[in-house]
Order: C-alpha cells, then structure tokens, then sequence
C-alpha cells in the first residue's frame, strides 16, 4: 500500500501514495507559463490529510488549487505544492440563506453546476470559474460587481484554517479575526484551510440583461462609469495597441441577473481546446491591432442592449481551454493594477500611453472601477479607483524592462499590483503596495512559503 | 385517471418517459473513481448504499451526496476481507435500498509489488483483497439477481488483468482473475436477466496522481465517471475507460513472450 507505480489502477486503489521525485518538465504550472519550477505535488484529498501528509517530509510547502493565479504566487520551487482540487465535497447548504458550506478544493464551476440549479449564483466570481473556493479566499478575487459586492471574502462567513502543528481554528469576523483577515488574501501561507462558507445570491434565470457602449478615450469611460454607477456588474475591454485618435477606446460592458424567471440548468462542458502551443510571433502588433479593430465594430451600432447567458458574459475564455497556450511556451505575464481615484485618471492614461508605446499588448485588456467596499484582508489588492489588466507575451529583454517601468508608475500614482497575477515586481515594490506585509508575516505558517512570497521579501521557510 | 384508487402493487406510478430512480449498492465507496461516479448518480437523484472501511470518510462523502440531490443514501462501516459478514453487509444494504438495481464493485488496493515479490503474506493479501472478497459479494449478489431476474453487477477489473508484467503481476493476477471469473459469471446469468459488466479502466487524473509523470495526459476521473454511468446504463458487458485502451491491451496480450520478457512494462 505505500507505492505508488505508473500503473492505471493505481488511480482506482484507495492507496496513500509517496509522491515521485520531481524529473522532466514541471508538473504543476501557473496559468502565466512563467517561471517554471519544479516540485513535487502532494494531493490533499480529505480534510484531515493536513499536516499528516508532511510528516517526515524537510521541504516547505504550499497549498495550491488548480493554478489559474498567473505569476509564481501558486508555485515552489523545489518545495512541496498541496494540491487541495481532490477536497471538493459539499458539507451543508442552507436555501433560506444561501450558505453553502464546501471543502476547500471545490472549483467555483461546480460550486454553479450545485446552486444555478437551485437558484443561486457566487456572490462575487472571477473570468474564470475554474478556481477553487480556497484559491478564492486566498487571493481574496474580486468581479465585475465589486463596486456593489467589495470581493470575494466579504461573501465568506467563516472558514477552517489548519496549521502545521496540527492545530485548526475557526476564523470569523468574530472568532479569531486577527486570523480571518491574514488568510483572506494571504496567499495560502497562513495555513490551509480544509474548508469554508460562502454566502450565494439567489438568482431566477441563467441569462443577465446586457449592454455594450463604444467609449473613445479615459474621459469617456469615466462617464460611463458614473452613468451607471448602480448597475452591477460593470467591465471594459479597451484598445491597449492604437494611438491617435482611437488611443483608450474600448467596450463598457454591464449586466444585471435578468429578473425573469428563465432556464436554471447547468452548464455543457466546454468542448474547445486550444491544441498547442502557439509560434513566438503568433501575437504581434499586426495580429493584435487587427483583433482590436475587429472587435471594437463587431457591435455594429455603439450602444446595443441583449439578454446573455451568464457564460459567455463572465467566462468567455473559459470556452477554449488552455488558451494560455496562445502565448507559446515561453508564456505570459500580467500587469495589473489598482489607482486610488486621487491619481487614478491621470495614472491610467500615463500608463495606457506607455503600454501603447511598447506596442507589446495583448488584446487582453481589462478596465473597471473598484468599489469602495473595504476588502476584509490584510493583504487584499481591491482599492477603491481604477484596475486596469493586461496580459503580455514575454519577449526576452522587452517584456520584463516595460513590466519594471509599468510598476515604478504604478507607484508613483499611489496604486498598487495584484500579487495573483504578477511575476516581475520587486521586493520594493511589493513592500510600498502592501505596507502592512511585516505584520502578515507574523501569521505565516512557518512551514508554508511561496517562490513569491521569497521573491518579495528574501524570507525563506523556517525549516 | 378517474379514480383515486391506489395503483396495483408492483405497477409504477411513473410515466414510462420519466427517469426511473435507481438503487445503487457501492461497495468502496471512498475510492477516487467511486466517488466521482456516485456524484453523477446524486445528481440523478438515484437511491444510494455506501460501503467503506473509514468510516470519517464515508461521512463526508455520505454527505455530499445527499447534497447533490441523492434521494436516499445510505452507508455501513466494513472491511470488505471479513467475508464472513458479506451475506448479513449484503441483506442490509438491500433491504436499506428496499431493493436494487445495481451493484457497482469499486474497492481493491494496489499493494507493493516489491514487497509481494518477497512475502507470500503480502501477495496472499493482495489476491484476497482484489479476488477473493469480491467472489464471495458477488456470489450472493448474483444469486440476489438470478432470483429477481433483473439487476446490474458493475465490477472494476483492471487493463493489468490482460497480462502480467513484472512491475505489478501479484495485482495483475488478482484482476486477472477477477476477470476470468466475471467472465464465467456472465455467461452464467445473462440468460437469467442479469448484466455483469466488467470495467477496465486506464490512467485516470486524479489528486492522487497529480504528482505521476506524465499524469496531465491522464484521463478525467469526471469524464471516466460519465462513461461507467452511461455503460452501465446501456447493459454492456466490457468497458475499457477511456477507450484508447482497448487497442492498446490488444497490442500487449499480442506481443509474443520471446519479446515480452525482454521488455521493461
């Protein structure tokens, strides 16, 4: 029973395995492609599986979900990845209240596969619904309504929290709150949390109310925005690639659950794959430009207004598994950012110009007001003012220089970076953004590190 | 439909278009692929009987399967070696079911080949396990069948099953055996109304081989899952899961010996 061979019926015995010693390629990688550790993975596939699965192990270790956060917040190297995707049962669910109590592993797609059914939607959900509820708190994610709903740990009750010594704690606002805001947002380094409650909002139909606006420029954006500051869900594409007089012009998207009653059935499994890695020069200023123009006119009047199904509106991508593969093997980084209002107009557009500069966008580009709902984490990235996203092919010595100039300004303007999907800030910087990282690190497991959480501050594990 | 009288017993009320809900006995029911399958069925509201060694695991899963929309779950503590107790374990469940329709077999280990090579003991362990309790479930369970002339034994064999290799034979074995029984088992009762469906699965993803090389090209315990609730819906006889594994195991129990002993499999 202690072997675990490359044999298919392996999977079948009830064994506990001994994991392998990392060889070849990395087995777990981050959504960005980038960095590439190895490490060895070590499933965690019952709530009391934590910390027994460590015993006799000397490495330290990190509780992983199913790797969408982009950077290296979700890797270690040469250490021990908890991979917690096999602790996905439903423990409770409350239909007056909407409080669904789950293991921490469970994806947030099959949190909607139980409650869309049953009338209920997340309170607050990410571009992909392809996180974990753990990964959630952990990096405590925020959604298109966050200026209605705040993020996703102003939706969770309470939750579990087990350390390495073997000791659990309930964490609440009320009971352990010291612990409770060091985990939302820690990072997984608090701990791993075996399981938790999230409050659900009750819906009456899969599809939402949607429009699309055409804006030229920031000011416009910022127009619409305070037009329809009471819709809830808000979103923008926009053109990260032209200049002149098409510079910021985008798409402000929003929706509201549509208020009649319509089809509540689960969703179809996506049946798109993206089959390989894509050429370096896939994704160039020609390429981008001409998807940009494309889907600027697809509407062909500036303002329409359609009924959407809420998978199209919040998961597009998630239709093409492994589109991340667009980028090529060398893969991908994330820039974003959170301005305070204070200095966000005039940050956003000093930056657009730099990115447009670059001409190294992506047509991935994201722009959305932040709410001023204060996030309950110590670490949280939501501030209320201006979020913008923007993925960019990593091309040696372009992409890493413009991702350290792009974060230098974000400072400047008194933003800060969202740690889930970055791979490039310095210590530095993470050290201005997030001023009150010392007195998080006090809640830190001292068995539990990350390949970022080293990056950003020099700390290695105790062990 | 102009009386209030209740229909006579034995006839269902259902129209003959509605999904018909299922009794289920599963034993190992805490096993990765078990679980996954018994979601799908949760989720078609189908009656459940769960059977495991730890009895915290079975709980939790217990649990969520009632969440999932399970019209009755069910569950016993056992060690499934104690064959002794499998006639009284087996009357039980079906009576907690009040009947059943499917039996889905799903328990076995894996056991050390290493080890097996050196102790009997230990190889003896692994063939009880894998062999010979289930002989013994699926000798009362059969017989159950035979007499109602209708039910569905789902078992899980294995693609080791089609021919030893050096790295796993002990475990081979037993599945081998397994398989030869369920073999003759069928061709016993598929004239009496009763489908004996032997299963084979190959690489399946699960959290437990996510540190296996090569273990992102592993099948999708979710997808395996649907195909053993779809096969046994259809009353097949054999399922290699996924399908590539059927051509793949034709091509091994082909290759001549004077070739096969010099290969490292």
């Amino acid at each position: 029973m202690s072997s675990l061979t490359a044999e298919p019926e392996a999977l079948t015995s009830p064994t506990s395995a001994a994991p392998q010693p990392p060889s070849g390629p990395p087995q777990f990688e981050s959504w960005g492609r980038y960095p590439k550790y190895g490490a060895k993975v070590v499933p965690l596939n019952w709530q009391g599986d934590f910390p027994g699965v460590l015993a006799g192990s000397h490495e330290s270790a990190l509780p992983v979900g199913l790797g969408r956060s982009y950077g290296d917040v979700c890797l270690l190297k040469d250490g021990t990845l908890l991979q917690t995707t096999g602790m996905s049962r439903l423990i409770d669910f409350n239909p007056e209240t909407g409080v669904l109590t789950a293991e921490a592993g469970i994806s947030l797609a099959q949190i909607l596969d139980f409650a869309v059914p049953r009338g209920f939607f997340l309170p607050v959900t990410p571009g992909t619904k392809y996180v974990t509820l753990g990964g959630a708190i952990a990096n405590d994610i925020h959604g298109k309504n966050h200026e209605t709903a705040g993020s996703f740990g102003n939706h969770v009750p309470c939750f579990e929290l087990v350390r390495s010594d073997g000791t659990r704690r309930l964490c609440s606002p009320t009971e352990n709150p010291d612990w409770f805001a060091a985990t939302i947002g820690g990072m997984g380094l608090t701990g791993v949390i075996s399981w938790a409650q999230l409050r659900l909002r009750p819906i009456v139909s899969r599809a939402l109310d949607c429009e699309h606006i055409q804006f030229h420029g920031i000011d416009e954006f910022l127009e619409l925005k305070q037009q329809y500051q009471n819709v809830e869900y808000t979103v923008s594409w926009v053109d990260c690639v032209s200049t002149g007089k098409n510079f910021a012009r985008g798409i402000f998207m929003m929706g509201e659950h549509s208020k009649a009653p319509g089809e509540l059935k689960p969703s179809p499994e996506p049946k798109l794959v993206f089959p390989f890695d894509a050429p370096a020069f896939a994704l160039n200023r020609t390429t981008v430009s001409l998807f940009n123009t494309v889907f600027f006119h697809k509407q062909m009047k500036p303002h329409v207004k359609a009924p959407q199904d809420y998978e199209p509106f919040f998961y597009p991508l998630d239709k093409v598994l492994h589109w991340n593969r667009l980028y090529g093997r060398r893969g991908l980084v994330q820039f974003q950012y959170a301005i305070p209002w204070e200095h966000a107009k005039e940050g956003t557009i000093a930056i657009l110009r730099e990115v447009a500069k670059s001409g190294l966008a992506s047509f991935l580009a994201v722009l959305k007001a932040f709410g001023d709902v204060p996030s309950l984490g110590l670490m949280s990235f939501p501030q209320a003012g201006i979020m913008f996203a923007l993925d960019f092919p990593i091309k040696p010595g372009i992409t890493f220089p413009l991702m350290q100039r792009l974060g230098d300004m974000t400072l400047e303007y008194g933003g800060r970076l969202y740690p889930a999907k970055d791979a490039a800030m310095t210590a530095a910087q993470f050290q201005t953004f997030y001023p009150e990282w010392q007195r998080f690190a006090r809640f830190r497991d001292p068995l539990l590190t990350s390949s970022f959480w080293e990056r950003v501050t020099g700390e290695k594990s105790t062990l | 439909m102009s009386t209030l009288a209740p229909p006579p017993a034995g006839v269902s009320t259902a129209s003959p278009n509605a999904k018909v809900t299922k009794k289920i006995l599963v034993l190992g029911a805490t096993s990765g692929i078990a679980e996954a399958t018994c979601r799908i069925w949760a989720a078609q509201g189908a009656q459940l009987f769960l059977v495991a060694r730890n009895a915290d695991k079975l709980a939790v899963v217990a649990a969520d399967l009632k969440l999932r929309g399970a019209a009755y779950v069910g569950t016993a503590v056992a060690d499934l070696d104690d064959t002794d107790k499998h006639p009284e374990l087996l009357a039980h469940a079906i009576n907690s079911l009040t009947g059943m329709d499917v039996a889905y077999l799903a328990h076995g280990v894996l056991g050390d080949q290493a080890s097996a090579e050196q102790d009997f003991e230990h190889a003896a362990q692994i063939l009880f396990t894998n062999f010979m309790a289930p002989v013994s479930l699926l000798t009362w369970l059969a017989n159950y069948c035979v007499q109602r002339h209708a039910g569905v034994l789902a078992v899980i064999s294995s693609v080791a099953g089609e021919r030893g290799r050096k790295s796993n034979y002990v475990y081979g074995a037993s599945k081998a055996g397994l398989t030869a029984f369920l073999g003759g088992l069928r061709n016993r009762v598929d004239r009496e109304g009763v489908t004996v469906l032997t299963i084979k699965p190959g690489p399946v993803k699960t959290a437990m081989t996510a540190s296996m090389k090569g273990s992102e090209k592993f099948a999708d315990v979710n997808k395996v899952a649907a195909t053993i609730v779809s096969t046994i819906d259809k009353r097949a006889d054999n399922l290699y899961v996924p399908f590539q594994w059927q051509p793949i195991m034709f091509v091994i129990r082909n290759i001549p010996d004077r070739i096969f002993k010099k290969l490292n499999l």
